[in-house]
């Protein structure tokens, strides 16, 4: 290896690591504004304006927001696992980043692929990570030593396997149609036809799913201030409570890619708007479910515990067998 | 049972409609600092003392409104007018006149037990302190500027409140006393009260 840092063999990591910088900020920088947006729209919904005070129409609330966190005690409790407790956050956040390694946001063009790494097993990397970021959650209310974070993170263990498998499910079928695990052939593969179409029934799974899966209201039980406080978070405070804090609203951000990518035909423009350039119809398509699952917070109440598990193992998981089964046979007739 | 109400998929659409149609309407909030709501002409706010026109306090320190106070708010202690030191018209004047911001209910007892209409209340109630000890509030707070006298009590005013004068000046440009208190008058029907609630 007789590389430095000029050589173009060294080339190929600055890039890399540029793009990640860039990523990096990008997606934090949306995390920010999916917040401000989000607290905006469910104001709108519930009939007040939403923060307007800091910035004009609010915009300099994230950053705000952001300052009172870092100035907020970072507290431990007696109780706690003091080195679990503090690493918790930190794996909610970074597997919840690690994701946007694979995600594509536009058409590989020759030099640049738009995306850190279009790894050909891109769906299962992100759906291997999601899996890792449950142990944020589950650490964290386990290592707070209190009662509300333990049961908390006791159901968002069960949750999360529980909802995984049927969203699992209801992705396989766009796996089979497409034939591929590499999230650029799968949109590729919707050049003509998106798969929400064929696979309308696996898209309401995964949209359900998704929903359970960023631990988003109506299926919020993991935090459910109105039994569990805060949930598995009740003790955190300060910066580590804004960590898991982001977190969950990257995995959001991530879900609603996923479900860009894989049904809403990623950055392939609709009724052959091409003129627009794709990355920004694969923004236009997130911030859809971004809002959508805003508009859901804002409309449906908690689901019960019990409800969930059944709703989940009882609905989601047979309906996602069936339409995976179906796909499968009408895919293996057609040929 | 529950199962009806998961799968009632016309029932969920049917909320997400009506969230989606609440997000256009207009918002009845009232940014609060910069704009205020008009409230009643007589509202029970901050109290103030008052004086008569030539100056002299109303207050003769008879203690009437410490006795019926509900909430033990007031305390009053008062001493003889000596005939160089007049402070009001009859015998006696409060030497100490406190209240105690914080325990009062601002049910206007007081001011229905005053007998020379002494103690009145303003309807300021922006009064927020850093701490609990400031909200007691001492005589040099709730008398009035001599120089704001009216001799009359605030019912009888044209416009139904008390004078902003002095202290209360400095309050007065925030508050825009004249859309709250036009056209409103004791036993008339509030019209601006609900009009006050479109911004």
């Amino acid at each position: 290896m007789s590389g430095a840092w000029w050589t173009p063999a060294a080339g190929i990591w600055w890039i890399v690591l540029i793009k990640c910088a860039v990523l990096l900020f990008a997606v934090i920088t949306t995390f920010a504004y999916a917040m401000l947006f989000e607290r905006k729209v469910m104001g709108w919904m519930q009939l007040r304006p939403g923060p307007n005070r800091v910035g004009p129409w609010g915009l300099l609330q994230p950053a705000v927001d952001a300052v009172k966190l870092i100035l907020k005690e970072d507290l431990t409790p007696k109780t706690a696992d003091p080195l679990i407790y503090r690493l918790a956050p930190f794996i909610s956040l970074l597997t919840a980043f690690s994701v946007y390694a694979v995600i594509p946001f536009s058409e590989p063009a020759p030099g640049n692929i738009w995306a850190i790494s279009d790894v050909n097993a891109g769906i299962l990397f992100i759906l291997a990570l999601t899996s890792i970021g449950v142990y944020g959650i589950s650490l964290g209310g386990w290592a707070s030593g209190s009662k509300y974070p333990l049961l908390g993170s006791v159901r968002a263990t069960a949750q999360m396997i529980s909802y995984e498998l049927a969203m699992s499910m209801s992705l396989i079928g766009v796996l089979i149609l497409s034939g591929t695990t590499s999230l650029t052939g799968i949109v590729r593969g919707q050049a003509t036809v998106w798969y929400l179409f064929p696979q309308f029934v696996g898209f309401l799974i995964y949209i359900v799913t998704a929903v359970a899966e960023t631990n988003r209201a109506p299926f919020d039980l993991v935090e459910a201030d109105a039994e569990l406080v805060g949930g598995f978070n009740t003790e955190y405070s300060g910066l580590r409570f804004g960590l898991f804090f982001i977190a969950e609203y990257i995995n959001m951000l991530t879900v609603s890619c996923i479900a860009t990518l894989l049904f809403l035909g990623g950055w392939n423009a609709p009724f052959h708007l091409t003129m627009i350039p794709g990355i920004v119809w694969f923004l236009i398509k997130v911030g859809f479910f971004m809002f959508m699952y805003i508009w859901l917070r804002a409309t449906f109440p908690r689901f019960r515990y019990d409800r969930l598990m059944a709703f989940g193992w009882k609905f989601l998981l047979p309906v996602a067998t069936l339409n995976l089964i179906v796909t499968a046979v009408v895919v293996a007739v057609r040929g | 049972m529950g199962r009806k109400n998961l799968f009632n998929v016309g029932a969920l659409l049917a909320g997400l409609g009506v969230t989606f149609k609440y997000m256009f309407q207009k918002k009845p909030t009232i940014q609060y600092p910069s704009r205020k709501k008009k409230h009643a002409p007589r509202f029970h706010g901050l109290h103030e003392l008052r004086r008569y026109g030539d100056g002299k306090e109303r207050c003769i320190g008879c203690e009437l409104c410490s006795s019926v106070c509900p909430a033990n708010a007031i305390t009053v202690i008062g001493a003889e007018n000596t005939p160089e030191d007049r402070r009001s018209p009859g015998e006696r004047y409060a030497e100490r006149y406190e209240i105690d911001e914080l325990r009062c209910i601002f049910c206007g007892m007081c001011e229905e037990a005053c007998p020379t209409d002494a103690i009145v209340l303003t309807p300021r109630f922006e009064m927020s302190e850093l701490r609990r000890g400031s909200l007691i509030y001492g005589k040099e707070r709730l008398l009035v500027p001599p120089d704001a006298g009216t001799g009359t009590p605030p019912d009888d005013r044209p416009n139904g409140i008390p004078s902003d004068l002095g202290r209360v000046a400095e309050i007065k440009s925030t508050v825009r006393w004249e859309e709250g208190y036009d056209a409103t008058w004791r036993g008339h029907v509030l019209k601006t009260q609900t009009k006050g609630l479109a911004d």
